[in-house]
């Protein structure tokens, strides 16, 4: 984008060209490029004020002591040691990588499977099917959470479709069981983002060349040879990006595990998010949460890095 | 290669499946809405006389009436606001080409991966300091900061895509910078802005953790933050439970039915360009 100045529109620039001199263009044009920055101001200063001061002073708070009422003091690293030596904190980030499993690969696999099954399909109809797929992403993760506590529940859903296959040994309370608790909260995630992925995946699909499969199919390759060779290498961008949302989603989880689970039992299901929130609000440790903050980005950044070389990778 | 019968039917089979597993769910929380109140009540069963009274019940309860009038002033608040810095920014960044645009579009972008976590620890008590915590000028602004990212690059994207030739021929007819955003861009960009509009509504009315934080005044939350305490204290009553949740559902289910081809164009494109 850097050359749109230098660009010459033919024709009609060239009037413009003709018309004033090289001087004049020049100086018009550092001023012009200095009132356009009026534009970005408003904008820049909310951004900056209410977005990146503060993400920085969170930065800046995970090198200290704070209750958030007296005087703070320097300690250093501290606040991460103690994260790090921490019994609840620990697991919190791991449980974080667990959801990964949940939010992001599962729901991608599904996702690419079922674009293999259905694209290039007769399209009629799939407006409708969109519209149902996509409405996990819609609505507010709290009734989300809520929904499925119900489903989870002794009475409720999962547990009498359960029992009507037979299943009825196996029945409990999902999001009250040490074992399960986080399997049964990773699987709304799966529920939530798997309809995103296909709908990401079905549109790039739907702009591959259909000349591509014919030529495999010349070769004698069958339907799984199509999808390793043809379909899966086009949606690499589509899957990066995929992965990318779910897995931010994954690890900075919040809403959901704070109607559902509230971390339980026994700290099975606690994640950053839930925690950064309760040593800040809940027991006025400033420091610690902004150092389990600073952590649970860093963890972000660097997952997004890893899927992004991966993805370059295999161009 | 035209598909055949049996395989169009396995498609909408399967499509039609999941379908079911994604609407399943509702389909239980909307049964057990209708339920009496405190009954006790199955996954999927109808309920033996259906009443209105819990979704009546739960809007007194949980206080909806608070709750709802401060979700539709924040969102109503952060979607022109935001619109309004966004496409001034992005129309700067991407056609006036300003000293240290391309820095400033990546310090934009940085944003987008940044967890609201890192920010609201320290927010919170830098508003505290400006006497912003507790009012809707503290959400509003902190949401409009939030969001500004995709923002900035879902319009920067958008007038980079238009035409240069438009651009210069109102240059040369004499157009000042205003009137080319305002007479030449502006017209041609309301798809853009109508999906970036609905996708601000629907981060501004689902958004959380920040309110929970910034409003610690029960009175002031909007609905999904009051529906997050309702579920604490009212954790067995499923019925009335149900019914707090489709009232903080619907808004946002209307407002997608809508306008979904800006929803999915939204946030598949979106996606996808970055």
């Amino acid at each position: 984008m850097s050359d749109d100045v230098t660009r010459v529109v033919p024709g009609r620039a060239q009037v413009r060209l003709g018309t004033t001199t090289a001087a004049v263009r020049t100086r018009r044009r550092t001023r012009g490029r200095a009132t356009a920055l009026l534009y970005i101001l408003p904008a820049a200063a909310v951004y900056l004020g209410f977005a990146i001061w503060p993400a920085l002073n969170t930065a800046y708070l995970s090198f200290v002591e704070w209750d958030g009422i007296s005087p703070s003091t320097w300690v250093g690293l501290e606040n991460y040691r103690t994260i790090f030596t921490s019994p609840t904190l620990g697991p919190a980030l791991w449980h974080g990588l667990v959801l990964i499993i949940f939010f992001a690969i599962i729901p991608c696999a599904f996702g690419l499977f079922l674009t293999a099954l259905l694209q290039g399909g007769n399209r009629r109809g799939m407006t409708a099917f969109r519209v149902i797929y996509f409405l996990p992403q819609v609505l507010p993760l709290v009734a989300v959470g809520i929904t499925w506590r119900w489903l989870y529940s002794s009475d409720g859903l999962i547990n009498q479709g359960l029992d009507l296959v037979g299943l009825d040994g196996i029945t409990r309370a999902w999001l009250g069981d040490y074992d399960y608790a986080l399997i049964a909260l990773g699987l709304i995630g799966t529920w939530a983002m798997t309809g995103l992925c296909m709908v990401l995946f079905l549109a790039g699909a739907q702009k591959i060349d259909v000349s591509l499969y014919e030529a495999v199919a010349l070769d004698g390759g069958g339907s799984i040879r199509k999808f390793f060779t043809v379909t899966l290498p086009a949606l690499r961008g589509e899957i990066t990006i995929a992965s990318v949302i779910t897995t931010i989603a994954a690890l900075a989880s919040f809403d959901l595990v704070f109607v559902t689970t509230n971390g339980g039992p026994a700290n099975q299901t606690t994640v950053p998010g839930l925690l950064v929130y309760r040593l800040a609000f809940n027991e006025g440790n400033i420091g610690a949460a902004s150092a389990l903050a600073v952590l649970l980005t860093l963890m972000v950044l660097t997952v997004i890095t890893l899927i992004r070389l991966l993805a370059r990778e295999k161009a | 290669m035209r598909p055949t019968a049996s395989a169009t039917a396995g498609r909408y089979l399967v499509m039609t499946l999941m379908a079911a597993a994604v609407l399943l769910p509702f389909v239980s929380i909307i049964l057990a809405a209708f339920q009496p109140s405190g009954a006790q009540v199955n996954g999927l069963s109808l309920p033996s006389s259906w009443t209105w009274s819990n979704f009546a019940d739960a809007w007194e309860a949980a206080h909806f009436n608070d709750l709802v009038s401060s979700s539709l002033i924040i969102a109503l608040c952060v979607v022109p606001l935001s619109i309004v810095l966004v496409t001034l920014a992005a129309y700067s960044l991407a056609t006036l080409n300003p000293l240290g645009g391309r820095l400033m579009s990546t310090g934009f972008v940085v944003g987008l991966t940044l967890p609201i976590e890192l920010v609201v620890v320290a927010l919170y008590y830098n508003l505290q300091d400006i006497g912003l915590t507790n009012s809707y000028a503290g959400v509003i602004l902190a949401e409009a900061a939030l969001f500004m990212p995709f923002g900035v690059y879902w319009m920067q994207n958008h007038f980079a895509s238009v035409p240069r030739e438009l651009i210069e021929a109102a240059r040369v007819d004499g157009a000042n910078d205003l009137v080319v955003l305002f007479r030449i861009l502006m017209p041609i960009s309301w798809p853009a802005v109508t999906t970036l509009a609905v996708l601000y509504f629907m981060w501004s009315w689902n958004q959380f953790l920040l309110v929970i934080i910034l409003m610690q005044d029960p009175s002031k939350r909007t609905a999904p933050a009051g529906l997050g305490f309702f579920v604490g204290q009212y954790s067995t009553n499923i019925p009335l439970l149900s019914a707090a949740s489709l009232i903080v559902i619907a808004p946002i289910v209307i407002v997608y039915l809508i306008f979904q081809r800006s929803f999915v164009s939204g946030l598949t494109e979106g996606a996808v360009k970055g």
